[in-house]
């Protein structure tokens, strides 16, 4: 019997269809890149079973099993609800062993955060754990990602949204001895905000990227992180064929619920405004953004969002990036 | 004089205590440490039992309640200077053995090295010490090496055990405040056994100096005095010369902590410095620990507190070094 298969619904199903005849690859989402060893086991059993026995890790920290026969899809589907269930995906009940329910908003990624990386502001796989339950399923195609700080190892200004951890560092002058530790860190491996004044530090508040390197150079601990944790949220930065750019700052010093909100508002803008031509309903935020107006995003965007008196918001925002659809 | 109370009554004896004294203990930082989401411990005012951490050792020593990291020796107009007060109130500082042991190295260089230091002499004198006991050894001290791990110079000794908290009263002082306890033997935790132990090098001469142990970890060291910071017994100060901005004719002179591990602590006129190297640094200040101090003093200046240890980011192990250092003395 001939293959008969629904290739746009196998495909928001999470499945590759590939470039080989009745092969497919089964793409398993991991929020934060974040999980319980035991998948990797279960992973494993699936593409020795089903696949061809090797696996991709993907550039969204997913798991792709490759060369899988279309005709084993509903099979493979139920052997991966244990794998959902232990990621904790969201899932209506009568979706179960059914696979994946949506494929066009991405996995979350994120970089190794404050669970491991010394210079990680924030647990960026929480995060992203909790954003991925805020917006999945959906198909809309959305790009999220979460670094610890802006050394931005999650790449997150190529992302819809990347949210950059900070933190506001607190200066106890009464600790600081004038090592000057601070000073040299913040100017070799950051920004140079800060400098010496009458043997005690100041910082340029303007300069000051919230990275945390005097804090983790401070052997004194005149210098820690607020209690209170921020972020920075970049938007609208993507690859592609047409014009890729980077992400651009949208708020400095934010909190988390108010990202998440912006996030969730986006959606809303999208449904609203998406291109009716849009293949599959797959159009970059960025471009119908270009289209109706940075204003009429914002609009969205802020609904609700009461932002803390110290997040800075840039009212316009402006991407340049390289025109492939545009050469003279 | 030892006693026995319940846990509720002596949270009420302390707060009455925290009024007459102020308090300095090890306290639980919340995400103060270097790191995001990592707590330090260190020193701070208390007013209640409760904020005490008497379990985790302390990542910063008892010193600075003691010995300011930043003093003002004076403030000073055009034709005047003011010293300001010293503390008004009597001081309790709770710390362990090993610190205890401390003390007595920090006395040694303010009030007993041919002079007495009037800042340090004035605050001292309102210390009274309350001992921590060491159930168990800490992860990297070494006390029991280096004879730190009893003390009986105490004022106090206060442990908490579940609803109970025991009491050793050594300081008349305090016999009033706790008289309504019952009676009770009570002998303070002492560390018998640690995992680190210490040999120290015997027949050091002139040729250790150059010692290539120095060189191996002075190439690993980043001079950040993380070290020095943490020790209960490094006593080193620079002065500054504060002038303030608004107008320069009036100013303060402070002494600040110095570390010999970061750069500028030898430097002088002229920009000349006498340790540029790291090799001569480390040295320095080992020898100085298991040395110096003792060749002038009759006794080793290191606690085996463990906290260097403890606390550098390039895990430097200070007790690691003196064990090869001995080897190579053999």
């Amino acid at each position: 019997m001939s293959l008969d298969i629904n290739t746009k619904k196998a495909k928001k199903n999470a499945w590759r269809i590939s470039k080989e005849r009745g092969i497919g690859a089964s793409r398993i989402r991991v929020p934060g890149g974040y999980c319980d060893a035991e998948i990797l086991g279960m992973v494993q059993q699936i593409a020795q079973e089903y696949g061809n026995g090797y696996v991709h890790l993907t550039t969204r920290q997913g798991f792709e099993i490759e060369g899988i026969h279309l005709e084993d899809m509903e099979e493979v589907n139920k052997k991966l609800q244990p794998i959902i269930d232990k990621v904790g995906i969201n899932q209506y009940d009568e979706d179960k062993e059914k696979g994946y329910s949506a494929s066009g908003t991405r996995n979350v990624s994120a970089c190794i955060g404050n669970n491991v990386c010394p210079f990680a502001n924030y647990n960026t796989s929480e995060l992203a754990r909790r954003i991925d339950k805020e917006i999945y399923p959906n198909d809309l195609h959305f790009k999220v990602a979460c670094t610890g700080c802006s050394n931005d190892c999650a790449k997150v200004r190529m992302h819809d949204f990347g949210i950059i951890g900070m933190t506001m560092p607190q200066y106890d002058p009464s600790r600081c001895i004038s090592c000057n530790a601070c000073v040299k860190g913040c100017q070799s491996l950051s920004v140079g905000a800060l400098r010496m004044e009458n043997y005690k530090i100041v910082r340029d508040t303007e300069k000051c990227i919230g990275c945390g390197v005097c804090v983790t150079k401070c052997p004194t601990r005149a210098w820690t992180r607020s209690q209170k944790k921020y972020y920075k949220l970049t938007i609208m930065g993507r690859t592609g064929k047409k014009n890729p750019r980077l992400g651009k700052d949208f708020l400095v010093w934010a909190d988390e619920d108010n990202i998440v909100k912006i996030i969730k508002n986006t959606y809303d803008f999208v449904e609203e405004y998406i291109s009716p031509n849009a293949p599959a309903r797959k159009e970059h935020i960025g471009y119908i953004i270009d289209r109706v107006g940075f204003e009429k995003f914002k609009e969205y965007a802020l609904k609700d969002v009461e932002l803390m008196p110290e997040t800075i918001i840039n009212n316009n925002v402006y991407w340049d990036g390289i025109h492939f659809d545009n050469k003279h | 004089m030892g006693y026995k109370f319940s846990k509720d009554e002596m949270a009420k004896i302390f707060a009455k205590l925290a009024q007459d004294y102020d308090v300095f203990a090890p306290v639980v930082k919340k995400g103060d440490g270097t790191f995001s989401d990592v707590d330090v411990v260190r020193y701070d005012q208390v007013t209640s039992l409760d904020e005490i951490e008497f379990n985790k050792k302390s990542d910063y020593s008892f010193k600075e309640a003691l010995l300011p990291i930043n003093e003002t020796l004076f403030y000073f107009t055009e034709d005047e200077t003011t010293v300001p007060k010293g503390p008004e109130k009597k001081r309790l500082i709770f710390l362990r053995s090993c610190d205890i042991h401390a003390v007595k190295r920090l006395d040694q260089i303010y009030l007993d090295n041919k002079f007495e230091d009037f800042y340090y002499k004035r605050t001292r004198e309102m210390v009274r010490f309350v001992l921590m006991g060491c159930p168990n050894t800490c992860e990297n001290g070494f006390c029991a090496s280096m004879g730190t791990n009893e003390t009986n110079q105490y004022d106090l000794y206060i442990k908490v055990n579940g609803d109970n908290a025991f009491v050793d009263v050594k300081n008349d002082e305090f016999t009033e405040t706790f008289k309504n306890g019952a009676l009770e033997d009570v002998k303070p935790d002492f560390v018998k056994e640690n995992k680190v132990k210490v040999t120290l090098p015997k027949n050091i001469t002139k040729e250790t100096m150059s010692s290539e142990l120095f060189k191996e970890y002075g190439s690993r060291c980043i001079n950040c005095g993380r070290c020095n910071f943490v020790c209960p017994t490094c006593t080193c100060f620079s002065m500054q010369d504060i002038f303030y901005k608004d107008n320069e004719k009036v100013g303060e002179r402070r002494r600040v902590w110095a570390s010999c591990q970061v750069d500028g602590y030898t430097e002088i006129a002229g920009g000349h410095g006498f340790r540029n190297d790291n090799s001569d640094r480390m040295r320095f200040k080992v020898m100085h620990k298991i040395h110096d101090f003792e060749q002038r003093f009759g006794y080793q200046m290191c606690v085996g507190c463990g906290r260097c240890d403890d606390v550098c980011p390039e895990y430097i192990s200070y007790s690691t070094l003196i064990n090869k250092l001995a080897k190579e003395c053999e």
